[in-house]
């Protein structure tokens, strides 16, 4: 989104956005329970994944989205939930009925927003600016292809390093996991 | 010939060595989970460990001698990194040499545990070449995360659990620190490459902007955690205390070595042309990390905490190179760096030696007398601590390390007079911790129930002779060694005068 022609509508989603993402890690910092902590994360990268669109980087957000919000996250609450860390009664941070009518609510809202997307069209009429930044988007290669430059040529290094710092992390896992008796065992 | 790093082949042939030892790395894990662990394969993967090392320091000899250079990139290719190279490996391959012998006696089977040294070197060895932020903070974590796990190696011992622990939410706490600052200085300049940095600090006049001020003092203090440097030193004499002597003598010699390969880069490269915001600070840290240590080195009982305070006290001498900023100095790093090694190798490889079976408390007391039951492990210890005293003849290279290191910093352009004398009156008190300890060996007699020292391996003894041999040898030749030193050094970026006009004093 041009900050230049909404430059209001910009700021206000900017600022929304941010304080959310920053009440939210607070909130993520100080739970007690690990699953209403790591819920917490959720949203804050559900926020930056927000203002990564407002930069014109749809995918960075999107993959924001699968990546941490999605695969990530659901690691982390398995991992909660099979270490049975989280009491029931400590669960959520909504109690009683009117907590739950209201996240009800939310939820219903949050759906109708889908419904409602998902039939909108674009105006026929596109300010010029708005119509170029759509034209970028449907070139071939798109908004991806700037990632692509950075990762593969400008920082080729950089990321084939992080591969390397990956496998000694495996590596060192395995051997401070392995069972202490195992080897004696044998 | 010149390499463009902007080829990625020409990048890859600028790495050779680098590659060399991450592909063989890479291979030996893949040997070391081959067959169920034991005694043998771990000696087996060590000696295939230290044969890639061997292998790897004639890859960085090859490619030193063949001159290249490079053009503006993620890597420098000079003298300081190859020397820093050969630093990093002398650690490695000596630290692999004594822990297949002490893994054995200590009861650590794990074969991986070699090819995390070797990942934990090629880290070090990126930050001898690195020159861009992330490369940087790559390196750093590469090197970290392999000896949070190496200094938890000894899973029967509550100590290096509790050490390892505090080392892995320590570290990552400075982790934080240092990546902070480096988003700062990006969100300042726009730039993570070292010299795009600095033409970006020029152009914009930034080098007063409070982001990039910021950035500076968080790398300042992530950078001083992982030197332990005081006030950030606390971790060093716990970790040291828990983790097996060889891994120990690792984290005393190698990392410090690549933390200050890459601490000297940054500096040198980006900082020095605001050379007037920092050096106070740098000096100050010096200076504390010089008194604090030393006087707290006193006091100690524990042998290896003994040695983790010398190691802070290196760390304080090392930074006054550091402030001193010319292309002399930072040879003066590298000489002082190659000397340190051998000597803390030397020393933690005699402690391993010393430390009875399944035992991790080393005190002092029990090298009484050492001279009348293992002579020759008394002679080389008392090497090592002179080589760390910096006394003259005896103590070799040691002495002519500190010589370099006080000699580049009176001839610097801030003159550090008065830091030099403080590093003169700071080694005399040391004096009296190393000279003790060769007192307790050579003048006490041994006490009877003194328990039995099992005699060292061949490895262990090899290495033992090697550290003292090279550390006499280079101290009694060093006309031979000297030009290698002055060609070790790079240039720091120019103080450039229209940035600031504050002239450094300390």
């Amino acid at each position: 989104m041009d900050n230049t022609f909404h430059p209001l509508f910009y700021s206000f989603h900017f600022y929304l956005f941010g304080l959310i993402g920053i009440a939210s890690a607070l909130l993520f910092v100080t739970r007690k329970s690990p699953v209403a902590a790591a819920l917490w994360l959720v949203n804050v990268m559900f926020c930056l994944a927000a203002l990564y669109l407002m930069l014109d980087a749809q995918f960075i957000g999107a993959i924001q989205v699968l990546v941490y919000a999605g695969a990530i996250m659901v690691v982390f609450l398995f991992v909660v939930m099979l270490l049975n860390l989280g009491h029931p009664s400590e669960l959520a941070d909504i109690r009683g009925n009117g907590g739950r009518l209201a996240a009800g609510a939310v939820g219903l809202a949050l759906l109708a927003e889908v419904a409602v997307l998902t039939r909108a069209r674009f105006p026929a009429q596109l300010t010029p600016k708005a119509a170029a930044a759509l034209a970028q988007v449907d070139q071939p290669g798109g908004v991806i292809a700037p990632i692509a430059d950075a990762l593969f040529r400008e920082h080729l290094l950089a990321f084939e390093l992080t591969s390397i710092l990956l496998l000694t992390a495996i590596a060192g896992a395995v051997v401070l996991g392995r069972k202490r008796g195992a080897a004696d065992a044998r | 010939m010149t390499y463009d790093l902007a080829v990625p082949s020409q990048l890859l042939a600028a790495l050779l060595p680098d590659l060399t030892l991450m592909g063989g790395a890479i291979l030996l894990l893949l040997a070391a989970a081959w067959r169920p662990e034991s005694d043998t394969h771990q000696r087996l993967i060590g000696r295939g460990a230290m044969a890639l090392v061997v292998l790897t320091m004639g890859s960085v000899i090859a490619t030193a001698l063949r001159g290249a250079t490079v053009t503006d990139g993620p890597i420098a290719m000079d003298g300081f990194r190859w020397t820093m190279d050969l630093v990093i490996l002398l650690g490695a391959l000596g630290t692999i040499a004594i822990s297949t012998e002490q893994h054995a006696r200590d009861g650590i089977k794990h074969p991986e545990s070699h090819v995390l040294v070797l990942f934990a070197a090629s880290g070090m060895m990126i930050l001898a070449a690195a020159r861009d932020l992330m490369v940087i903070f790559l390196g750093i974590e590469i090197m970290s995360v392999a000896v949070y796990v190496l200094a938890g190696l000894n899973r029967r011992s509550a100590r290096a659990a509790e050490g390892a622990l505090k080392y892995f939410l320590l570290g990552a706490f400075a982790t934080g620190f240092l990546l902070y600052g480096m988003a700062l200085i990006y969100g300042a300049t726009g730039e993570t490459r070292l010299q795009e940095i600095v033409t970006a600090l020029i152009r914009h006049s930034l080098a007063l902007d409070p982001m990039f001020l910021i950035g500076m003092g968080l790398l300042l203090i992530g950078l001083a955690f992982k030197v332990a440097a005081v006030p950030f030193h606390m971790w060093a004499p716990d970790v040291y205390d828990g983790a097996p002597a060889p891994i120990a003598g690792f984290m005393a010699a190698s990392v410090k070595a690549a933390a200050f390969a890459t601490f000297l880069r940054i500096w040198y490269e980006t900082f020095y042309s605001v050379y007037g915001l920092w050096a106070n600070a740098v000096a100050w840290v010096a200076i504390i990390t010089m008194v604090v240590g030393n006087v707290v080195a006193l006091s100690q009982t524990n042998i290896k905490r003994m040695l983790a305070y010398s190691s802070i006290v290196h760390s304080g001498y090392l930074l006054v190179a550091v402030t001193a900023g010319t292309a002399v100095a930072s040879g003066a790093v590298a000489f002082y760096l190659m000397a340190y090694t051998l000597a803390t190798l030397g020393a933690f490889a005699v402690v391993g030696a010393m430390q009875p079976v399944g035992e991790t408390d080393a005190p002092i007391a029990s090298y009484e007398g050492l001279w009348t039951v293992r002579p020759w492990l008394a002679v080389g210890m008392a090497i090592y601590l002179l080589a760390f005293l910096g006394f003259p003849v005896f103590g070799g290279m040691g002495f002519f390390a500190k010589w370099y290191l006080l000699s580049a910093a009176i001839a610097s352009p801030g003159r550090l007079v008065l830091i030099s004398v403080i590093v003169v009156l700071t080694s005399v008190i040391s004096a009296g911790y190393y000279l003790s300890i060769i007192r307790a060996m050579f003048m006490k007699p041994r006490a009877a129930d003194a328990p039995e020292i099992p005699a060292a391996g061949p490895l262990t003894r090899t290495v033992l002779v090697v550290a003292a041999v090279l550390i006499v040898a280079l101290g009694i030749l060093p006309g031979q060694i000297t030009p290698l030193t002055a060609r070790s050094g790079f240039a720091p970026h120019p103080v450039d005068p229209t940035l600031l006009s504050i002239p450094a004093q300390p």
